[in-house]
């Protein structure tokens, strides 16, 4: 029916944003399957995943850290930034104006400005730098973007479903578990699942707050590479893509099918 | 079982600046069907979330069946509400969301699954049990939303605008349905509306608001026929207000001196002495349009000479604006249910002639001093 238009400045635009966004990764993808080491593609091989899965103490003890930090960091900012949420749309309390204020300055601040006063603060306190501070760090940050994405769900949310719950009989507690949390659940989700990515792979701010033994994944990778690029991290890097798709995706389709029932 | 189920005294209620209730008192008798009717900003609402426990007075009590609730939280009160917004819990089903006070009280799931089917067949919902609210429609939501409210038995239902978000033909239908359902539960409703024509049709008693203050309380032919405020007489329905002196006042006649007018004969007794100021309401229905002049006019007879301004057909009737010689203006109903007999079209710039009874003549508002009135300019497109 049509016939193919001249590429024009858009399309152009378009296709160089993908390719600048794709190629690299499609080379990692490349290089993950090299046979040798250099920067020279010299046939196929799976032997940088066979040393991944096979040879690689280190690196998986440091992905073991990453992971519970991870996971621990989000799930206590989770808790946390959702009742500071709950908090501030529903009560009125002295000092509300600043907690919503402050609740976006870890977000604008630098890393590394929020990096360094982490580390004075921990210094100045007399705790040992390890798990414990990354994991305080860590959920430091996370807060504000539990915070703001539930909020949003709260602010989106229709009032009178609260008085609702209250006139047929439910006290405060009963209100907020069996109507509030079931309502915002995309977003306490969301909010959870973008508290896990920062975490996995915040490098500047673990840098400073980190101790011996702590070694996280990003940082593994970063002491790893100043001695060159190992095709491992390559390896590395391919299943960490393909996970975070494998995660990313279900529950995408699972926030928008809860938005779409709501 | 007869006697005051809510009974409100002296209850006032400030946001900031604005006075929303001031110093209101009424008695709700038990079973009534009673509105509450006003314009926006009215304070009916406010009045409502007061009796629900959403707000706590400033001053004043609230009891209910007798018992001073005041500052008691909702949940301690034995009444619920319905809301404008149906306020329905989105993440749970039809079946889920009626059953929810039960729930909370942590009911036996037999009891529950017979009291929930009760109440989904008194609002004839009972095919949609396990549907979301968002697969409803608006009328399906409400009506989820009165048997959600029904289900802890309370003492009084209280109802916000439930119709508004509805379209005019479906709001009909719900409220003939309200009012079947009234009459099956037989509790108190109370309902806040601003449409005076569904207060009108549906309540025993309604109390017409505005500026946070009642102005009547009354039946609605109370409230229509003998309107005892301007206000009333211009919220409710079509009228015609006339003011001015009371020039004589013989064999229980007023004679008012209206100035666009001329003067007028009521039927008030006591209302307007010689010598007071009174506003003076007809219906435009009490009113007859006529091309000739009318036989006679007889003692109580009013005839008032006119040109047609507007003529508005619709249907089963026609409205007409009417200017008079000295400026002013009148609007008159006629019905059609004489169309077939060849009755004359009224058209517009007819010279026509109006004719009216001193017995539909209505004072409400009367002064004694010698001052006139101040004529309020409300709008009424409420």
């Amino acid at each position: 029916m049509s016939r193919r238009k001249v590429p024009s400045f858009s399309d152009a635009v378009f296709w160089t944003v993908v390719v600048f966004l794709f190629m690299p990764l499609f080379v990692l993808l490349l290089y993950s399957f090299n046979a040798s080491k250099g920067g020279t593609f010299t046939g196929f091989s799976l032997v940088w995943y066979e040393r991944l899965f096979f040879g690689s103490d280190q690196l998986w003890k440091a992905f073991g850290k990453s992971v519970s930090i991870a996971l621990g960091s989000a799930s206590l900012a989770t808790f946390l930034g959702t009742l500071a949420a709950v908090g501030t749309s529903r009560y009125k309390f002295f000092g509300k104006g600043y907690v919503q204020a402050m609740s976006f300055v870890p977000m604008i601040l630098p890393e590394i400005v929020m990096g360094v006063s982490l580390l004075v603060f921990f210094a100045g306190l007399g705790l040992k730098l390890g798990m414990a501070t990354i994991l305080i760090a860590h959920t430091t940050f996370n807060i504000p973007f539990v915070y703001l994405l539930v909020s949003a769900r709260l602010e989106e949310f229709d009032s009178s479903v609260i008085e609702a719950a209250r006139d047929l009989g439910a006290n405060e507690m009963q209100t907020l578990l069996k109507v509030i949390v079931p309502m915002i659940v995309p977003g306490i989700l969301s909010g959870w699942l973008t508290a896990v990515t920062l975490s996995l792979e915040d490098f500047v701010i673990t840098f400073f707050v980190a101790g011996p033994g702590s070694t996280t994944l990003p940082l593994y990778i970063y002491s790893a590479i100043r001695f060159g690029v190992s095709p491992v991290i390559n390896a590395l890097s391919v299943v960490m893509v393909v996970g975070t798709v494998l995660l990313v995706y279900p529950s995408r389709r699972f926030l928008k099918a809860f938005a779409a029932g709501a | 079982m007869l006697g005051s189920n809510v009974s409100i005294s002296g209850l006032s209620k400030s946001f900031g600046d604005f006075k929303a209730l001031k110093d209101v008192s009424l008695e709700i008798k038990k079973g009534e069907f009673f509105s509450l009717l006003g314009p926006s900003g009215c304070g009916k609402t406010t009045l409502l979330r007061l009796i629900a426990g959403f707000e706590d007075p400033d001053s004043g009590l609230v009891s209910i069946d007798g018992r001073d609730v005041t500052g008691l939280p909702p949940d301690k009160r034995r009444c619920n509400t319905v809301f404008q917004s149906y306020a329905l819990f989105p993440h749970l089903t039809v079946f889920e969301n009626v059953a929810f006070p039960l729930r909370i009280r942590k009911t036996p799931g037999k009891k529950v699954r017979e009291l929930v089917k009760r109440h989904l067949d008194l609002v004839q919902l009972e095919k949609h049990a396990d549907k979301k609210p968002s697969q409803l429609s608006g009328g399906q939501k409400q009506r989820v939303a009165i048997a959600r409210a029904l289900i802890n038995e309370p003492s009084v239902l209280l109802l916000d605008e439930p119709l508004s978000a509805l379209d005019a033909k479906l709001r009909q239908h719900m409220l003939v349905e309200l009012d079947s359902i009234h009459d099956e539960v037989g509790i108190t409703f109370i309902y806040v509306t601003h449409d005076q024509a569904e207060a009108l049709s549906v309540s025993d008693r309604i109390a017409v608001m505005d500026g946070g203050k009642i102005l009547q309380v009354g039946s609605p032919q109370d409230i229509y026929e003998n309107p005892k405020a301007e206000f009333v007489a211009r919220f409710i329905g079509d009228t015609n207000l006339f003011s001015g002196k009371v020039v004589s006042f013989s064999n229980g006649i007023s004679l008012v001196q209206d100035e666009r007018i001329g003067a007028i004969k009521v039927e008030a007794g006591n209302e307007a002495p010689e010598g007071s100021w009174v506003s003076v309401a007809v219906r435009p229905e009490k009113i007859r349009i006529s091309l000739a002049p009318p036989a006679e006019a007889g003692p109580l007879g009013n005839v008032v000479k006119g040109m047609v301004d507007e003529p508005i057909y619709s249907g089963f009737q026609s409205k007409y604006y009417v200017r008079t010689p000295g400026g002013g203006h009148l609007v008159v109903f006629r019905q059609h249910a004489q169309w077939s007999e060849g009755v004359p079209d009224i058209k517009w710039k007819d010279e026509v002639w109006l004719s009216w009874s001193a017995r539909d003549a209505v004072v409400v508002e009367a002064s004694g001093t010698s001052i006139a009135p101040v004529v309020s300019g409300d709008s009424l497109d409420e």
